[in-house]
């Protein structure tokens, strides 16, 4: 057998460690980017304009100071400043959540917008308080239309977590990149690393879609079993708003 | 250096470098990009042949890219093509990953331009070459426009990128200032300041150009 597969099964406790770290800081991120995504997008649709200024100014912020940036102001930056160094995986999390939170916001700002402005006049009509309004007739209805361009981010965010190789977290990167050192075979580490990532991807797609299929059945709609496999290019087809990674959406 | 605090001096001595770098982020960005945004439109006509053959290998590949970390596929080929130089790895491999997302915006487009004006050119018994050059492109790119800006934008901002595979763009030299002098915070503050002022008047005009293009 080629030597670096050899190294990779012998080391196997490594990888998997490596892949518990990238595992670690992808989900930590996501859930405190999803509730950043909440906070900062509802706080888009408040009447006060102060709140919604506020919110406006942290988008803008994060997404327009580069990610990489980001991480590497955390890491390097801050405890010059404050005198205290954060561990690198906290930082990675801290940093993803910032960023991804604030695209995220959009996503939820723009799937609460989505949902037909008679519902609102219904629930008014109805005489459901404003939380009622939110919690039980335009999140559900919105949060199905969210899942997948927030799928998008998910697995953006797995992309960005090879960062973590570059504050010396031991991820998956750092891992392969070492097994890689040590066989010298570049070409096969590095086509295995993206075999890995693609396979968390495709795991992820198919979490997400199980999701939205769970959402969708709640609003009475049926999806079938067929688009559960789905990936994320078949899925962008049919709604035209392409979520970018960057800039105004 | 006591580094408490926020030295403007060492930030004065910063900038020009950082200003230097800029460039070659810039450079990077358009030529990355054009790169994307015209195998991206490959893609997009690729992925409406009229062949399995050609239309299952072409999504399946542009799964896989679009699936995996571009920092990986940046270290990935600046190692495995170690004698290339590494600004042009970068631009190629900036573009091919780019390239993936800018031709599902070129697909919605298409997919935009109704079909009456295909069966019109057919009636008219265009080329299929004239047909696309002359009926369908031009409505779908123009509609897209927005869309591809905005991909732009998110592609100067992974820039930094570049940086690992010793690409002595923006951060490189944020990073190297920051090693020699000890002053990461000055030099990492105002690169994230240099990202903002860049970005963000481009994204307000694309959101402008959105409006006008009726989105």
């Amino acid at each position: 057998m080629n030597t670096f597969f050899t190294a990779f099964f012998d080391n196997l406790p490594q990888v998997l460690s490596g892949l518990g770290v990238t595992a670690e800081a992808t989900v930590l991120g996501a859930v405190i980017a999803f509730a950043l995504s909440f906070v900062l997008g509802l706080m888009a649709g408040h009447r006060n304009i102060v709140v919604r200024g506020v919110s406006r100014t942290v988008v803008e912020f994060f997404r327009g100071t580069s990610l990489y940036v980001q991480l590497f102001w955390l890491y390097y930056a801050l405890p010059l400043l404050t005198g205290y160094q954060l561990s690198a995986l906290f930082c990675g999390v801290v940093a993803f959540a910032l960023n991804f939170g604030a695209y995220g916001s959009e996503v939820v700002r723009g799937g609460i917008n989505a949902v037909p402005r008679a519902q609102w006049e219904a629930a008014v009509a109805l005489n459901l308080s404003p939380y009622q309004r939110m919690r039980r007739v335009i999140l559900p209805q919105a949060l199905a239309q969210m899942i997948p361009p927030f799928t998008n981010l998910l697995i953006q965010l797995l992309k960005a977590t090879p960062l973590l190789w570059l504050i010396s977290a031991a991820d998956l990167m750092t891992v392969i990149q070492q097994l890689r050192d040590r066989t010298g075979e570049s070409l096969i580490a590095y086509v295995t690393l993206l075999v890995c990532y693609f396979i968390i991807a495709y795991i992820l797609t198919l979490l997400m879609n199980l999701l939205e299929r769970s959402a969708k059945a709640r609003l009475g709609q049926y999806t079938g079993t067929r688009g559960l496999f789905r990936t994320r290019s078949a899925a962008g087809a049919e709604t035209v708003p392409v979520v970018p990674t960057g800039g105004a959406s | 250096m006591s580094g408490a605090k926020f030295d403007w001096s060492a930030a004065g001595e910063v900038l020009p470098m950082l200003l230097r770098g800029f460039e070659i982020t810039l450079l990077a960005t358009v030529l990355g990009f054009l790169v994307g945004a015209v195998l991206g439109l490959l893609i997009a006509i690729a992925r409406r042949a009229p062949t399995r053959f050609v239309t299952a290998p072409v999504r399946g590949l542009m799964e896989f890219i679009r699936s995996t970390p571009l920092l990986v596929q940046l270290v990935g080929a600046a190692t495995v093509f170690s004698s290339v130089d590494p600004l042009v790895i970068g631009i190629i491999v900036l573009g091919i990953h780019y390239a993936t997302y800018t031709s599902e915006v070129y697909r919605a487009g298409i997919d935009g331009v109704p079909k009456g004006q295909w069966e019109a050119s057919r009636a008219l018994s265009l080329s299929p070459v004239r047909t696309w050059r002359a009926v369908v492109l031009p409505q779908a790119v123009r509609n897209v426009l927005p869309a591809l800006g905005n991909y732009a934008i998110s592609m100067f901002k992974e820039t930094p990128f570049l940086a690992v595979i010793t690409v002595q763009e923006m951060v490189f030299e944020a990073r190297k200032y920051g090693a020699d002098h000890f002053a990461y915070t000055e030099a990492f503050t105002l690169a994230g300041l240099i990202f903002l002022v860049a970005s963000y008047p481009t994204s307000l005009l694309m959101r402008k150009l959105e409006k006008r293009l009726g989105h």
